[in-house]
């Protein structure tokens, strides 16, 4: 169990445009969480596809739990979305288990995750932030 | 110690920590809202019940929702996200949760609603379990907040029951 911070950055913002565009505006620092509790309808969840490196960031509208295992199968979509995601998961995979999730989202800062965008939408305000903060260093009296 | 450089980070880890501060107190604000929202959802026709050529069953309905949920809103709200969904138990799934319905409520105005839809999402099972299956019908709600901690419950509405014979 543990806390994942995780900034919406630029590109990740493309998902997060999806789910919830007028809730999770681009630069906001979603908090996820990730508990043993079982997987419920109306969670919001990230997962990971197999062949996909980023993770998607949306909610889960079917669950169909098994008695004998407990394990569960989960259908995503993004809120404001058209179609679920059966088009984003793997070829011939219809649903999500708990092993492709890496968390929930539980809440949300605005704004704090713009530095992180800035820096990669425009790599020279990286370079001079760096040049400006070895300059403090060098030149420091102590 | 008084060079500019110090100054302006003193000055940056200031505003950060007041920043992350408000937010935290905007949150916890929302924990002093006791909200009292209330539904009604009615089941007003059976469109259609097949099996699908994959095997499972399937069914098509038109439903009736009404909903309260003005009392959810407080000044962190940014949106509620509501949905309904059905579930039940079959032999082989302890539980079932199907999404039938969903909107988002931008604004307090627009909590106090009543909507006649069909089904969003198609109520598949998985398997051939749902010839006379009861069910409850459960609205849900998620309020985004502006900044700070989601919250969300439920309503569960029991008693329905689907036809005994494919129409």
């Amino acid at each position: 169990m543990g806390w994942i911070g995780d900034t919406v950055d630029s590109i990740k913002s493309i998902q997060i445009r999806q789910l919830l565009t007028q809730a999770v505006s681009l630069g906001g620092y979603l908090f996820l969480h990730m508990s043993k509790d079982p997987i419920r309808a109306g969670e919001i969840v990230v997962f990971n596809v197999d062949g996909r490196e980023i993770p998607i960031v949306h909610r889960v509208i079917k669950v169909h739990e098994r008695q004998d295992t407990g394990e569960v199968e989960v259908l995503t979509k993004g809120d404001n979305n058209y179609g679920d995601d059966r088009l984003l998961y793997a070829q011939g995979q219809l649903w999500l288990q708990r092993h492709h999730i890496m968390g929930r989202a539980v809440g949300f800062l605005p704004y704090v995750g713009w530095v992180t965008i800035i820096m990669t939408e425009k790599p020279i305000i990286k370079y001079i932030l760096i040049g400006a903060l070895g300059l403090l260093v060098i030149t420091s009296k102590d | 110690m008084h060079s500019f450089g110090y100054r302006a980070n003193a000055l940056l880890t200031f505003s950060v920590t007041i920043l992350a501060l408000m937010c935290a107190m905007a949150s916890l604000s929302d924990n002093l809202n006791s909200p009292s929202p209330t539904s009604q959802i009615q089941i007003l026709n059976i469109n259609w019940f097949q099996k699908q050529p994959h095997g499972n069953d399937e069914v098509s309905l038109t439903m009736n929702i009404t909903a309260d949920l003005q009392s959810l809103f407080t000044w962190n709200t940014k949106q509620v996200f509501v949905f309904v969904a059905a579930e039940y138990e079959t032999p082989k799934n302890s539980l079932n949760q199907v999404s039938l319905w969903d909107a988002i409520i931008p604004t307090k105005e627009h909590a106090n609603f009543w909507i006649q839809t069909a089904n969003k999402y198609r109520f598949v099972d998985q398997g051939s379990n749902l010839r006379g299956k009861e069910f409850n019908l459960t609205l849900h709600w998620h309020v985004m907040p502006k900044t700070g901690k989601m919250f969300a419950d439920k309503i569960v509405m029991s008693g329905y029951r689907l036809p005994e014979e494919y129409r």
